[in-house]
C-alpha cells in the first residue's frame, strides 16, 4: 500500500500544530509546551513512515490541489529528502522534548509564542526537503529563515542586533538565490526540478551565471567561509532553545538545496568539469574548516566556541560537495547526520548547564562533569565525535570524505582532515579537562538537570556513538539511494 | 553460544560488563573490587580457552557487523594476538591485586573512576590484540588512548594534567597519523585484513610510495611503542600511579604500540615487500638507536619510574628491532620478549609501587638500604632486574637469545653488538640499585617492613613467573611454541 498523500502531511501537521499551540497558548499556557512536542512526535513519525514506503515503492510525488506538474507544484519525497527530513524532525522532537523549562525561562510568558514560531520555522525546513519545485523551495527558505531571525531574537540583550544581522545576510542570500532562478526560468520556462534538469543547457550563459548565484545565495545560508561571520553571534546570542533548534538543522538544510540544486538539477559534470563551482566550494570550505576550528579555540564563551565549531563543521560538509566524489559526498551526508547529533546534543548541554547554573563562561565550568554525571558523558561523547576519533559517527563522516578524495587523487584531504582533526582536539580536550579536573566551591549545590532536560541529551550522546558503529546501515539504507545520478557507491 | 567463533567475543564482554558494574558500585568499595578481580578472572579464563584451538593452528575468526563498505567489524584470533591477549589479560589478574592495595595504601581519589578506567583499558587491548583488519585495530587502538587519558591525569596534579596533555599530544596525531595511513591502504589495496606475510606488494604502489605509507604507519605505532624520537611522552607519563604505569606502561599500552609494530610489518608489508621497498633497514637502526639511547638515559635518571620508564623504552625497541630484522628467530625472539618483558617489568613497577607506598620515596639516591628492611620485594626486584640484563634461568635470557640469533641470521651482526652493548648497559643502570639496596644500611628505615600482601604477592607472583618461565619457556602457555608459529606464519621459514 502506498500514501500518495504522506509528503504533504508534515507541513499541515506543522502549520495545523503552531497554529493550536498558539490558541492554547492563551487559554492553557501549561499545554502549548506538550501541544509542541506532540506535533514534531508525530512529525517524527511522519517521516519514519514516509522513509519506509520511499525505501519499499520508491520516489513518492504529489502535486499540490491536484494540479500535475510541470504547471503544478509537486511535493518529491525521495531517499535524500527523507533523510533529511528524518534529521529534521528528529532533532526537533528531542529539542522540543526538555525546551519547557528554559523557554519560560528566556521569554517569560510568551513561551506559546516561541514554540509556535519553531514549528513554522520546522515547516519551512521540511518544506525544502520535500518539495520538488525551485520557487517553492524560495517560499519555504524564506519561512524557515523568517521564523529563524524571530526565534534568535528571542535571546539575550544582543539578540536583537544579531539576528537583524542575520536577517540582512540571509535576505541577501536568498535574493541571490531567486535571482538565479530568474534567470534560469527565462531560459527554460519551467520551476519544476526535474523538468528544469532536462531542459537545461549547461553552455549558455544565464544558466552559468544562475549556477554561481544560486551558489553564492546558498554559501551565505550556509555559512561557508567568507559568509560565516553572521552565524557566531546568531548562535551566541540567541536562546539556548533557539540555537539548539536552529545550529543542527538550518545550515544542514541549505546544505541539501547545494546538493540538490548543484548535483540534481545542473548535474555533476556542469558543476565540477564545465564550471569550477566546486572545486570553489571545495576550496573555501577547507578555509572555512581551519577558520572555524582556530576561532574556536580562541573563545572563552562556551556557547560562542560551539558556534564557530559549527562554522568548521558544516565546511566538512561543504569540502564533501565539493571533492564531488561517491564516497566524498556519502562522507558530508553521514556528517549532516552525525553533525547535527553532536552539536544539537552540545547545545543542549549548553542550555542544562545554563539552567542549573546560569552560567556558560567555560571558566565557570570547571569540575561540573562530577556535578552532572549523565550530561556531560553525553557531552564527553560528542565532544570525542566532534574531534572525529572512532568509533562514533564523526570518525566515519572523515572516512569516507579522505577516501572519497584519494580515489581522485587528491591526497591533500588526509593532511587537511589531520590538521583540522588537531584544532577540534585542542579546543574540546582543553575543556574536557577542566570539566573533569577542576575543583569550584561555587557548583556545591549544582544538580543533575531534571530528567526531560538529560534524558534527549542522553539519547543524543548515544547516537553519536551508534551512528558510528552502525554507520554502514544509514549507507546502505538511505545514502546509497540518495546519491546524485551519474554517482555510484561502490562496494 | 560458545563456539569457536563466538570465543573471541566472549574475551571482551568481561571487562566491558564490568565498566557499568564498577560505576553501578561505586559506593559500595569491596563489592566494586570484586567486579574487577572477576573480569580480570573470567577474561582469562576465555582467552586461555582458546589456547588448543590456536596452537593447533586454528586461525579464529568472527565477523560482527559492517563498518564500512567490504570493511566488518570484525576480531580474529591468530597466534601474535592471542600471545598478546594472553599477556594482557593474565597481568590484569595480579594487577588488579596490586592495585586494590595500592589505592588503599595511599588512599588514592576518584578510585571509581580508576577502576573504571582499567576496565576499559583492558577491552581496548583485548580488541587491539584480536582485531582482524587495521580498521577494527584503528578503533581499538583509539579507544586505549582515550581510556589511558584518565588514568594518566588520575592524580589532577598540575605534573599530572601536565603528563595528559603531553600523552594526548603525542598519541592523538599519532593516531590521526595512522588513520591517514589506513586511508591511504584502503584506497591502494582495497582491502584491510591482516594476512601472515603481508597483504601489501609492490603492485600497489612505487617504492616511495610504499616507504611513504610505511613510514606513516610507522609514526601511527611507533609512538605507543615508544620508539625514539616519538618516546618522550612515556617518562612524563609516569606522574601516573604505579600500578596504572605497571601495567599500563609496561604491558597494555606500549605493548599495543610494539604490537601494533609487528602486525603492520608482519601482516600488511609482510617480509618480502619490506626488503624489496628496503624499509627495513631504517626501521631496524632507528630501534638500534633507541634501545642504545634508551639504556644511556635510563642510567642518568634518579627517579626510579623514570629510569624505568627510559628502559621500557629500550625493550621495546627489542621487539621492534626483531621484527625490522625478518628473520624467523627474530620473530621468534620478538614475540617472546613482548611476553617476557612484560612480567619482567611488570615486577619492577610492583616493587617501585611497594617502595612508595611504604616510605614514599621515589629516588634512587634515597634507596639505599631499603633491602634489608623489604627482602622480598628487593629480591624481586633483582630476579627482574637480572632477567632484563638477560641473565641465563630467567625468561629475559630466552628472547634476547632468539634475537640474537636472529640478527645472526639476518646477516646484521651490528645489531648483535647492539644488543650486547645493551645487556651491559642495562646491568650497569640495575646493579646499582640493587647493590645499595642490600648492602648500604640506612637508619630511616628502622621502622619500615615489608609492603601489605596485597602489594607483595603480586610481585612475587610475577617474578616466580619470571624464573619458571626462564627455566622452562614453553610452560603453561605455549610461549616458545606459539612464537615459533608467528615466526613460521610470517616468514614463511622455520626457526630452529
Amino acid at each position: 500500500m502506498t500514501w500518495s498523500q504522506l509528503p504533504i502531511l508534515t507541513p499541515v501537521v506543522l502549520l495545523v500544530g503552531a497554529t493550536a499551540v498558539l490558541l492554547t497558548g492563551r487559554i492553557r499556557p501549561s499545554l502549548a509546551h506538550r501541544l509542541a512536542t506532540a506535533t514534531c512526535a508525530s512529525c517524527f513519525a511522519i517521516a519514519i513512515a514516509l522513509a519506509v514506503q520511499v525505501h519499499h515503492h520508491g520516489p513518492t510525488h504529489y502535486a499540490l490541489g491536484g494540479w500535475s506538474p510541470p504547471i503544478g507544484i509537486e511535493l518529491v519525497a525521495d531517499t535524500l529528502s527523507v533523510y533529511f527530513l528524518l534529521v529534521i524532525t528528529g532533532i526537533a522532537l528531542l529539542v522540543m522534548v526538555g525546551a519547557a523549562p528554559a523557554v519560560e525561562r528566556d521569554t517569560p510568558g510568551r513561551s506559546a509564542e516561541f514554540f509556535a514560531i519553531s514549528l513554522i520555522f520546522l515547516l519551512g525546513l521540511s518544506g525544502i526537503v520535500l518539495t520538488g519545485d525551485l520557487f517553492n523551495l524560495y517560499v519555504f527558505l524564506e519561512i524557515s529563515s523568517l521564523s529563524a531571525y524571530t526565534l534568535v531574537s528571542s535571546g539575550d540583550e544582543r539578540a536583537g542586533v544579531a539576528a537583524f544581522r542575520y536577517l540582512i545576510v540571509g535576505t541577501i542570500g536568498a535574493s541571490f538565490y531567486l535571482l538565479g532562478l530568474g534567470f534560469l526560468y527565462s531560459v527554460t520556462g519551467t520551476l519544476n526540478m526535474t523538468d528544469m534538469a532536462m531542459r537545461l543547457d549547461p553552455a549558455a550563459i544565464p544558466v552559468r551565471l544562475a549556477a554561481v548565484m544560486i551558489t553564492v545565495g546558498l554559501g551565505l545560508k550556509m555559512a561557508i567561509f567568507p559568509m560565516h561571520r553572521w552565524l557566531p553571534d546568531a548562535y551566541t546570542h540567541a536562546s539556548s532553545t533557539a540555537t539548539a533548534l536552529i545550529a543542527p538543522i538550518m545550515t544542514k538544510v541549505s546544505a541539501y538545496v547545494l546538493i540538490r540544486i548543484l548535483f540534481f538539477v545542473f548535474g555533476t559534470s556542469m558543476v565540477s568539469i564545465d564550471l569550477p563551482i566546486a572545486q570553489a566550494i571545495m576550496w573555501l570550505s577547507v578555509a572555512g574548516v581551519l577558520v572555524g576550528s582556530t576561532m574556536a579555540i580562541a573563545q572563552t564563551d562556551l556557547k560562542r566556541m560551539l558556534a564557530y565549531s559549527s562554522v568548521a563543521q558544516v565546511a566538512y560538509i561543504g569540502v564533501g560537495i565539493g571533492l564531488a566524489t561517491p564516497l566524498a559526498l556519502a562522507g558530508a551526508l553521514l556528517h549532516v547526520i552525525s553533525h547535527a547529533t553532536m552539536k544539537c546534543c552540545l547545545f543542549l548541554v549548553v542550555g542544562a548547564v545554563e539552567l542549573q547554573t546560569g552560567n556558560r563562561k567555560l571558566s565557570s565550568l570547571s569540575g561540573i562533569g562530577r556535578k552532572m554525571p549523565w550530561t556531560f558523558a553525553a557531552f564527553t561523547a560528542a565532544a570525542v565525535a566532534m574531534i572525529g576519533l572512532p568509533p562514533t559517527g564523526g570518525f566515519f563522516s572523515k572516512w569516507y570524505l579522505v577516501l572519497g578524495g584519494m580515489a581522485t587523487g587528491e591526497w591533500w584531504v588526509v593532511i587537511f582532515v589531520l590538521g583540522a582533526s588537531l584544532l577540534t582536539a585542542t579546543y574540546f580536550f582543553r575543556l574536557l579537562e577542566s570539566i573533569y579536573t577542576r575543583q569550584s566551591s561555587e557548583l556545591a549545590p549544582i544538580k543533575e538537570a531534571p530528567l526531560a532536560v538529560a534524558l534527549p541529551i542522553v539519547i543524543l550522546g548515544l547516537a553519536v556513538i551508534l551512528f558510528g558503529l552502525f554507520n554502514s546501515r544509514i549507507l546502505d539504507l538511505f545514502l546509497r539511494d540518495a546519491m546524485p545520478p551519474g554517482l555510484v557507491i561502490s562496494g | 553460544m560458545f563456539s569457536e567463533t563466538t570465543q573471541p567475543l566472549w574475551a571482551l564482554v568481561p571487562s566491558l560488563l564490568a565498566i557499568p558494574l564498577i560505576l553501578a558500585t561505586a559506593r559500595r568499595p569491596n563489592l566494586r573490587e570484586t567486579w574487577t578481580l572477576l573480569a580480570a578472572l573470567s577474561q582469562c579464563a576465555v582467552v586461555l580457552s582458546m589456547l588448543p584451538w590456536v596452537l593447533e593452528g586454528h586461525v579464529i575468526e568472527s565477523t560482527l557487523w559492517s563498518l564500512a563498505p567490504d570493511i566488518n567489524l570484525s576480531l580474529r584470533v591468530d597466534p601474535l594476538g592471542f600471545l598478546f591477549a594472553l599477556v594482557a589479560s593474565t597481568l590484569w589478574i595480579v594487577t588488579s591485586c596490586y592495585s586494590i592495595g595500592y589505592v588503599r595504601g595511599t588512599r588514592e581519589k576518584h578510585q571509581t573512576r580508576y577502576f573504571a578506567s582499567f576496565a576499559c583499558c583492558l577491552t581496548a587491548t583485548i580488541g587491539i590484540a584480536f582485531s582482524a583488519n587495521l580498521l577494527t585495530f584503528l578503533l581499538f587502538f583509539e579507544l586505549l588512548t582515550l581510556t589511558t587519558y584518565p588514568l594518566v591525569i588520575h592524580k589532577e596534579t598540575k605534573a599530572a594534567l601536565s603528563a595528559g596533555r603531553k600523552y594526548l599530544a603525542y598519541t592523538l596525531p599519532a593516531g590521526l597519523t595512522l588513520f591517514g595511513a589506513i586511508c591511504w591502504t584502503a584506497t591502494t589495496a582495497g582491502n584491510l585484513d591482516f594476512v601472515a606475510g603481508g597483504f601489501l606488494s609492490t603492485k600497489h604502489g612505487t617504492a616511495e610510495t610504499l616507504q611513504l605509507i610505511f613510514l606513516l604507519f610507522m609514526i601511527g605505532v611507533g609512538v605507543k611503542a615508544g620508539v625514539m624520537p616519538l618516546h618522550s611522552w612515556l617518562p612524563s607519563a609516569m606522574a601516573a600511579p604505579t600500578p596504572v604505569s605497571a601495567l599500563l606502561h609496561a604491558v597494555a599500552v606500549v605493548k599495543a604500540g610494539a604490537f601494533g609494530v609487528l602486525r603492520v610489518t608482519g601482516y600488511v608489508f609482510g617480509p618480502e615487500l619490506l626488503r624489496d621497498i628496503g624499509a627495513w633497514t631504517a626501521l631496524a637502526w632507528f630501534a638500534g638507536i633507541t634501545l642504545t639511547m634508551a639504556s644511556l638515559l635510563a642510567i642518568r635518571q634518579d627517579n626510579l619510574k623514570r629510569r624505568l620508564a627510559y628502559s621500557t623504552i629500550a625493550h621495546l625497541s627489542y621487539t621492534v628491532l626483531g621484527a625490522a630484522l625478518l628473520s624467523p628467530w627474530s620473530w621468534t625472539g620478538a614475540s617472546l620478549h613482548l611476553v617476557f618483558h612484560a612480567t619482567l617489568k611488570i615486577t619492577l613497577f610492583f616493587c617501585a609501587g611497594a617502595i612508595y607506598v611504604n616510605t614514599h620515596i621515589e629516588n634512587i639516591s634515597d634507596m639505599a638500604g631499603i633491602g634489608r628492611r623489604m627482602p622480598v620485594t628487593m629480591a624481586a626486584f633483582a630476579v627482574a632486574s637480572l632477567g632484563l640484563v638477560g641473565f641465563p634461568g630467567i625468561n629475559g635470557f630466552a628472547s634476547k637469545w632468539s634475537l640474537a640469533l636472529g640478527s645472526l641470521e639476518a646477516g646484521q651482526g651490528v645489531f648483535l653488538g647492539l644488543l650486547v652493548l645493551s645487556g651491559v648497559l642495562n646491568a650497569s643502570y640495575f646493579l646499582p640499585i640493587i647493590h645499595a639496596a642490600f648492602f648500604k644500611t640506612n637508619p630511616a628505615f628502622d621502622r619500615v617492613a615489608e609492603a601489605s600482601p596485597w602489594l607483595v604477592a603480586p610481585l612475587v607472583i610475577t617474578a616466580t613467573i619470571s624464573i619458571v618461565w626462564g627455566i622452562a619457556p614453553n610452560l603453561g602457555a605455549h610461549a616458545v611454541d606459539l612464537a615459533m608459529l608467528i615466526a613460521t606464519s610470517v616468514t614463511g621459514e622455520h626457526s630452529g
